[in-house]
């Protein structure tokens, strides 16, 4: 549709994901009009994340080296693991700042529509660790969806011969939320995991 | 109508931008269904567990311009939960959302398809001996109303009994005279498991328990049926045939 520089960058980034044509070109004509300065940056933040971000060796996480910034702290319990789907989730449980151990990044679910199956996740690097580290207790974290929930029940049933305690996050009602708009499942997880007050 | 009310089975759920979902249903009125769930993957979304994958469920839609409905509000009919707390059940479940999406057409009423799936998750959720039987029994059931109905029992060509030979492409067992030369050979205990589960109701069918060389031939036999007929590779098949069992 246009010429040259401008149909190139509207291409690259209406490859990224969720970005449509409209969007690409939204907000290519923004970056065009942008100070010089400001599409700089962006471009070096994007060439610097490239070429310093790596996969940590240990439990999968983003790094800037071979480890990442929770394998390499000491102080971190080797004998609690947490285990997530994506990088994104042991952040936002690292925001919660609740886990004292560390964790391990599985890189998604079981969804066999979607073609994922055990075999394209960490999962034996999972059970290299609990059995290297001496792992006392492997919570699971994964996503309380249909996919989240087949991939702890494989994992704690591959984990429970080591005898190693597994947990899985509770399910219940949202703090701020309102009981009335809790749905059945929802619900009777909630009433499952009650505790004594 | 743009807003219209419906039941249906969800099928399965996709990612859609920042919070969303696209979930597609197999509904009793409407056939399949795909419609946009706003705000779902929020933790204090009102949808909730309501529309995930198994979920049998009252919808209100909105029929918007374009390919997507919107979905305004659910409610759950029932939520099969028992197929989301055991591995087995879930792959069996699996299956059978995955086959129904694969026969189901968009906006083309088909009550029975959704009778049959609705039959086979609540055979699943009471939790039967082999969840695995109640799948395989289930996908006779669907090729037979899609126009497919393997023939076992007698010969597919000239209906002579005691088929030796198996072909797809000419219909199921086949006797010597008849077979093509691209048939294979067909144990008798095979086709007869396979009659055995194409007969079954699907809450019996979980009681039916072969022998383990027999289940793996008659399986080899109805996928590749399967898969000739409904001309799609069947994804959910290694998860059934165990690749999940730790």
């Amino acid at each position: 549709m246009y010429e040259g520089p401008i149909q190139d960058l509207i291409d690259e980034l209406s490859r990224l994901p969720g970005i449509g044509p409209k969007s690409a070109q939204r907000l290519a004509f923004y970056l065009v009009k942008a100070p010089p300065d400001e599409a700089k940056r962006l471009a070096e933040a994007i060439v610097t994340a490239k070429e310093r971000i790596f996969f940590c060796r240990e439990c999968g996480n983003v790094a800037e080296g071979d480890l990442c910034r929770i394998c390499r702290d000491e102080s971190r319990d080797r004998t609690v693991l947490c285990v997530v789907e994506e990088p994104k989730d042991a952040a936002t449980i690292e925001r919660a700042a609740v886990i004292k151990g560390r964790y391990h990044v599985l890189g998604g679910a079981i969804s066999p529509l979607d073609g994922v199956g055990p075999e394209d996740l960490r999962v034996q690097e999972l059970l290299d660790r609990v059995e290297r580290d001496g792992v006392t207790e492997v919570i699971l974290a994964t996503n309380p969806n249909l996919e989240g929930n087949a991939t702890a029940l494989y994992v704690a049933a591959l984990l429970k011969p080591s005898g190693v305690r597994v947990t899985r996050l509770a399910s219940g009602l949202p703090v701020g939320g309102d009981l009335e708009y809790a749905d059945e499942v929802t619900l009777s997880q909630a009433l499952e995991g009650r505790r004594e007050m | 109508m743009p807003l219209y009310k419906e039941q249906g089975v969800v099928l399965r759920s996709v990612k859609l931008g920042e919070a969303d979902k696209i979930v597609t249903v197999m509904t009793q009125g409407a056939g399949k269904v795909r419609a946009v769930a706003k705000g779902i993957r929020k933790t204090t979304s009102r949808f909730g567990a309501r529309l995930e994958p198994f979920t049998h469920v009252s919808l209100m839609l909105y029929r918007g311009r374009g390919q997507l409905d919107t979905v305004t509000q659910a409610d759950i009919i029932a939520s099969h939960r028992n197929l989301r707390d055991h591995l087995g059940l879930f792959a069996a479940g699996e299956t059978m959302l995955e086959e129904t999406d694969n026969v189901a057409q968009e906006h083309e009423r088909n009550v029975r398809l959704f009778l049959l799936l609705l039959s086979g998750l609540r055979a699943l959720d009471a939790r039967p001996a082999d969840p695995v039987s109640v799948a395989e029994s289930f996908l006779l059931k669907l090729l037979s109303l899609s126009g497919f109905h393997p023939s076992l029992t007698a010969c597919a060509v000239c209906g002579a009994p005691d088929p030796t030979l198996f072909a797809s492409g000419q219909g199921g067992a086949v006797c010597a005279n008849c077979a093509e030369h691209d048939a294979g050979s067909a144990s008798c205990e095979a086709l007869r498991m396979l009659a055995e589960l194409a007969e079954a109701d699907l809450m019996g069918a979980g009681d039916i328990h072969p022998d383990e060389q027999v289940r793996r031939e008659g399986r080899a036999l109805l996928y590749g049926f399967a898969e000739y007929h409904l001309e799609r590779r069947i994804k959910s098949l290694p998860l059934l045939s165990g690749s999940l069992a730790p």
